[in-house]
């Protein structure tokens, strides 16, 4: 094999990962409480601007900016959910959809009034440079992120099914009254996912910032491969976001290296809509 | 803006429900530097409609329309009466290429500004010296602006509402190709005088229209000089023999990298290498891979910011560097790119029209009114817009009118001189067709990673190109 083809098949690893990162947190909210959270790729822009200020106020990097990142978006994600999701919940779907939809036009055009339109972005050498082995070059930012990636995915899969924590939001996720009567609040639990689910998506954006460029409308672009992501994993598994992610970045990075990249989305989407054909529950979605 | 349209939507749900789309757009107009503008775009939903089948139930929602309209059009100055002139405007205010159309919008405001108060200090540049347009009796200039959120479709409805709804005399617009593609038709339709400054898709010009008119170098003008370029370099003993061009498949770029293409061919030159990509892509590795396998000596980039950005990035983090780096404008233009990775761009050639010019001279004051409005450098794309609102401008003052016929014939007898310009062109003169036929262009690069200086050709440039490719 080639070393460009291995450095392809790297690139979109890396690539794959980091769509993972940022779809686990849309795919806890799908699949806890049956909610598209459309504003779910504004929730990335944010925690891109989280760094992106913690960098031109402290010079620091995402060492500082990430767990601050998740802090604001936890606390965003708890402030959504009792705001507007709660509400929304009880009405019919079409205000679900407007409720996220309304609020993702609302976080991106308050940060382009604040931020303006202009693109920023981060100094390249603020997560170590590049990486270089066996003819290999690897951004540590990106493998940064991609370690990250992996840990969150492990993370959130260990706590839905290896705590009492995670049970008790699953039994909450599977039947909110029968979860009352046992004695669990499903407000709290709820406003937990949202929490979580905030905040890993936080982490995602400020480790996506070290790498990407930073503009309020970013959310557009990344959060359909969100989506796409999400439903090819199968909803509300955090595991399959992680395969499924991996498989986009390798496919999307081979089929614009072997084809051509104007057919990248192409070959991707075809491949995604042949697989929902045949499994329309996601890698490892439930039936 | 009818004020009371406006409160008229209040009292009832009812009516403040169905709100169309149209009704917001205009709340949009009056919003002027109201900070509100922010709660606008939270109505901005083709879902309207569906709200309204969800009959209103939400209280919350209707609140909030009826807020927002009362306290917007109280925000609007709506009462001022004056003699004005109006022209529509339409740009990309929001989506990815918002931040050119921002530019511009401030670029326009400030041509404004030099044309409706009196600018002594501009001496004879057109317009400047008394206050509004001394053909209408010192009448002032209004751009309402309609936000084609980088859509081809949105865009035409703005045109379609500047015109029918505001009433507007001429337009100007609309930065992307296909969205100026769109507009302008819609402009056609109506007979009203449609002005270009930046769309360079040759095919704008070939429609037969007889009221589109774009004063910027086109894809021809471009492939010529880009070529020219590389033959000179080739005669200094730098490795010009393979070409390779990354686009965009955006009316932009499909075009541009066509004209080129078949612009070399005819001089017996073949484009190695043809990369085609889909905007806004979350990675570019793989064509910076291509690239590094093909190894081609010339690297034309046709890219809009976002794309502009990310291959930057990665050309950097793949090592990847050609001899030379050539770029279209458009995305490599835009200040927030230099500020944003310019750093790791050192040695990117650019096209260009635009100089700052000694002190004191108009083009040096318009760059400090600039930026000062804007704290961005004037850049290329941002000034060949503005130069077109100008000529707009100067043809509306020549017609004394604001039938679009008239200007329309103002149009066409435009015969501006180099000094009578912002934009380095050799003067503006429409051919039967609309385009400029006097637009050219220079060169720049981008050596200090900070401003792009003019390097070619040798009579109008203080600097001499830096080669090869220097990146970071």
């Amino acid at each position: 094999m080639s070393s460009t083809l291995l450095q392809v098949i790297a690139g979109g690893l890396l690539l794959g990962a980091v769509y993972a990162l940022f779809s686990s947190g849309l795919t806890l909210v799908w699949g806890m409480m049956n909610i598209v959270n459309f504003a779910h790729g504004d929730f990335v822009m944010l925690g891109m601007y989280v760094a992106f200020v913690v960098w031109t106020l402290f010079g620091a990097g995402p060492w500082a900016g990430a767990p601050l990142a998740v802090l604001v978006l936890a606390t965003l994600g708890v402030v959504v959910y009792f705001a507007l999701i709660r509400g929304i919940m009880k009405g019919p779907m079409l205000a679900q959809i407007l409720g996220t939809f309304g609020l993702a036009l609302l976080l991106r055009y308050s940060v382009f009034w604040w931020f303006g339109a202009n693109f920023s972005s981060l100094p390249e050498n603020l997560v170590g440079g590049t990486l270089e082995f066996a003819g290999l070059r690897i951004q540590a930012s990106r493998l940064l992120a991609g370690a990250v990636a992996l840990v969150v995915t492990l993370g959130l899969h260990f706590l839905l099914t290896r705590t009492a924590l995670g049970s008790k939001m699953l039994a909450v996720a599977e039947d909110s009254t029968a979860a009352q009567l046992m004695g669990i609040r499903p407000d709290s639990m709820q406003a937990i996912a949202w929490a979580i689910a905030a905040g890993a998506t936080g982490l995602a954006g400020a480790l996506i910032a070290t790498f990407f460029y930073i503009v309020p409308t970013v959310g557009e672009t990344l959060g359909i491969v969100a989506f796409v992501t999400v439903s090819l994993g199968g909803f509300g598994s955090v595991p399959g976001a992680l395969v499924a992610g991996l498989l986009i970045g390798v496919i999307e990075s081979l089929s614009a290296y072997l084809i051509g990249a104007v057919y990248k989305d192409m070959v991707v989407y075809a491949l995604f809509l042949g697989f929902l054909w045949f499994r329309p529950q996601g890698l490892m979605g439930r039936a | 803006m009818n004020f009371k349209r406006v409160v008229g939507l209040v009292p009832t749900f009812r009516s403040s429900c169905p709100t169309s789309a149209g009704t917001f757009h205009e709340l949009r107009k009056v919003k002027g530097t109201s900070k509100l503008m922010m709660l606008v775009p939270l109505f901005h939903l083709k879902f309207l409609d569906g709200i309204r089948s969800a009959r209103c139930r939400n209280f919350k929602w209707a609140a909030l329309v009826c807020a927002a309209s009362v306290s917007v059009a109280l925000a609007g100055s709506a009462f001022a009466q004056q003699k004005t002139v109006k022209i529509g405007a339409i740009l990309p205010l929001s989506g990815g290429a918002a931040s050119a159309g921002e530019h511009t919008k401030a670029a326009i405001e400030v041509a404004l500004d030099i044309i409706n108060n009196a600018h002594a200090e501009f001496g004879n540049f057109p317009l400047a010296k008394n206050a509004g347009l001394a053909g209408l009796g010192g009448a002032k200039v209004e751009v309402v602006f309609g936000d084609s959120q980088g859509s081809p479709a949105t865009g035409q409805n703005q045109a379609l509402r500047l015109i029918t709804e505001e009433k507007v005399a001429a337009m100007i617009g609309s930065y992307q190709s296909g969205i100026t593609l769109t507009t302008s038709a819609i402009a056609e339709r109506y007979g009203i005088p449609f002005i270009n400054g930046e769309s360079v898709a040759a095919n704008l010009t070939e429609r037969g229209f007889k009221w589109f008119f774009r004063t910027t170098p086109i894809a021809s003008d471009i492939a010529k000089i880009d070529f020219d370029f590389l033959t000179d370099m080739k005669a200094a003993g730098i490795k010009t023999d393979t070409v390779a061009i990354v686009h965009d498949t955006t009316e932009y770029g499909v075009s541009v990298a066509n004209v080129i293409t078949s612009a070399f061919k005819e001089k017996g030159r073949e484009i190695a290498l043809d990369i085609p990509y889909a905007i806004n892509a979350t990675d570019v590795q793989s064509q910076i891979l291509q690239l590094k396998e093909k190894k081609p000596d010339v690297v034309i980039m046709i890219a809009y910011t976002t794309d502009a950005i990310l291959y930057q990035k990665t050309m950097q983090a793949l090592d990847y560097k050609p001899t030379i780096l050539m770029a279209d404008d458009s995305g490599y233009s835009d200040p927030s790119f230099v500020k944003a990775v310019g750093k790791i761009s050192l040695g990117v050639l650019n096209r260009s029209s635009w100089s700052i010019g000694p002190a004191g001279s108009p083009t040096a004051l318009i760059a400090d009114m600039y930026k000062k409005k804007t704290g961005y450098d004037m850049d290329d794309t941002t000034g060949r817009a503005m130069q077109a609102f100008f000529v707009l401008c100067d043809a509306i003052d020549r017609a004394g009118s604001t039938e679009p016929a008239k200007i329309q014939a103002a149009l066409k007898a435009t015969d501006l001189k180099p000094d009578q310009l912002m934009m380095g062109y050799k003067g503006i003169k429409f051919d039967e067709k609309g385009q400029n036929i006097l637009a050219s262009s220079l060169i720049i690069q981008l050596q200090d990673g900070e401003n792009y200086v003019a390097v070619w050709p040798k009579g109008s440039s203080d600097k001499t190109p830096m080669l090869p490719y220097k990146g970071w």
